[in-house]
């Protein structure tokens, strides 16, 4: 809680050069994709093609606001400040200081879902005020997000290798999602991948919501609680090993 | 009364053993010097009193608690100045009182004015609203110094306090630490510098590879064994002390 309140003291300082780009980006995926590509692709699913990828992107926009925190974020945090090391010396133990990271890159998820569900209204892209619903399911998707980095962070040589990471996990699973397309559209091995990936669900959940579908969600929402779960304890442990050796 | 007592302490990292079966009492209110090159493992024994690391085997109790059962309850009462600046580069001078006053669930209504009574103690009150980045490297010691004593620790701890400082911020530092040790506080320092454990310390534990080679007054183990520390420590290890002599 109290690492969380650090990192909440210290965006509250950064907040205004990095909320402007939190508008920024996804107004430029909704302008490219949806008003460039949309004017060829006219209607997917009965819908025209903004209205399809608009709740997609509250999906990605939340996915990336997670990883880039809590991977290059907590690297930096780990090793180039020390920050771990100080407050380490203090009350706060390991345990305490990676729940700190996970519920703040969960927070995140929430911010800059929030902010796109925001955006994307006012641009009469939504359907439904279901929408609202996504909200405290971003923080389930958030920590899910944040399990990953963390995993990935203890197990990294370098900063570098976070490239491997963004290009063969992070980009594959943005593509193939089903923000831009219907997977159905592709050869079924890729709907079965996507299947094991935690966006494609967060993707499904999203546009329910947003075109009025309560009802689909039920099985993607339990995906992510029980991977959620599941990775729960990798993070604690793998950090305990990086960090304190 | 002991504060800090250890019992064939050893840590090995992987194969290497970095300590090697240590014994060391260290009394309420001593100031406790651990004197060696680098390498010989006393940031590594400071680490195990400061419950970052566990120890491989051996007993290490501080106010009487062990440091593997209850090391939140330990850290609270400890107070670290760290070798390297760890000092958050996200904050400015002050907030980094506060923020880290928080971690020890110190309310800021409390930890404001302490932290303002600090930087008077290291002369940062001017710089309060600064970035850490353009602090000086005494100012960023002197802050680790101050934030070393936002939780009014009854044991303060510190790893090589003067490494790196030129000779006037080094006698400002010690200056500061005489004045914690009037007080009444009880300090624990490692150094490669013979002046600073001769100058500051009650007792020195002279480490070589992992070992404690001799505990004792500077008086003491210069009496016993000639010379100055310098001299002390290249007849009890048969080498000479790397490190720099300081000049006072």
């Amino acid at each position: 809680m109290r690492v969380w309140q650090r990192h909440l003291t210290v965006y509250t300082k950064l907040y205004k050069s990095s909320f402007a780009l939190n508008f920024a980006e996804p107004i430029l995926y909704l302008t490219a994709m949806g008003l460039g590509l949309g004017a060829f692709v006219t209607q997917i699913n009965g819908m025209p093609y903004i209205n399809f990828i608009a709740p997609g992107i509250i999906a990605s926009s939340s996915m990336f606001a997670v990883i880039y925190e809590c991977t290059y974020g907590t690297y930096v945090r780990i090793v180039f400040q020390k920050t771990f090391e100080a407050i380490l010396a203090t009350p706060v133990n390991i345990d305490d200081l990676i729940a700190g990271e996970m519920i703040w890159g969960a927070t995140k998820s929430i911010l800059y879902g929030t902010t796109i569900i925001i955006v994307i209204s006012l641009f009469g892209l939504v359907a439904s005020p279901l929408i609202i619903l996504v909200i405290p399911l971003l923080f389930i998707s958030g920590i899910i997000f944040a399990e990953i980095s963390l995993i990935v962070v203890a197990k990294v040589p370098g900063i570098d290798s976070f490239n491997y990471f963004y290009t063969l996990v992070m980009t594959p699973m943005f593509l193939f999602s089903g923000i831009f397309f219907p997977l159905d559209s592709m050869p079924p091995i890729v709907t079965k991948i996507a299947f094991f990936t935690p966006l494609y669900h967060l993707v499904n959940i999203c546009r329910s919501f947003s075109s009025g579908n309560a009802y689909n969600v039920v099985g993607d929402l339990v995906w992510l609680m029980i991977v959620a779960a599941i990775l729960a304890p990798y993070p604690f442990r793998l950090m305990r090993k990086r960090v304190i050796n | 009364m002991a504060i800090v007592i250890a019992n064939r302490l050893v840590k090995d990292y992987g194969t290497v053993r970095a300590v090697d079966s240590i014994d060391f009492e260290i009394a309420d209110g001593e100031f406790f010097g651990f004197l060696g090159p680098n390498g010989a493992g006393k940031t590594t024994v400071m680490r195990v009193v400061y419950c970052f690391i566990q120890p491989t085997s051996g007993d290490v109790s501080i106010f009487g608690m062990n440091v593997i059962e209850s090391p939140s309850r330990i850290k609270a009462r400890i107070g670290v100045m760290p070798q390297e600046n760890n000092l958050d580069p996200d904050l400015s001078v002050l907030e980094n009182l506060i923020v880290y006053a928080r971690y020890f669930d110190i309310p800021k209504k409390v930890s404001l004015p302490r932290a303002w009574e600090l930087l008077d103690f290291v002369a940062l009150r001017e710089k309060a609203d600064v970035k850490i980045e353009h602090l000086s490297g005494g100012m960023k010691h002197r802050l680790l110094l101050a934030r070393s004593l936002i939780n009014n620790p009854e044991l303060l701890i510190l790893d090589e306090p003067t490494t790196g400082l030129d000779p006037r911020s080094r006698h400002s530092v010690w200056d500061k630490l005489n004045q914690l040790k009037a007080k009444g506080m009880t300090l624990v320092l490692t150094t490669h510098y013979m002046e600073e454990a001769e100058k500051l310390c009650d007792r020195v534990a002279i480490m070589d590879l992992g070992k404690i080679v001799a505990i004792d007054t500077p008086t003491n183990l210069i009496a016993m064994h000639g010379g100055n520390l310098e001299d002390v420590y290249l007849k009890l290890t048969g080498r000479k002390l790397i490190g720099d002599r300081v000049e006072s």
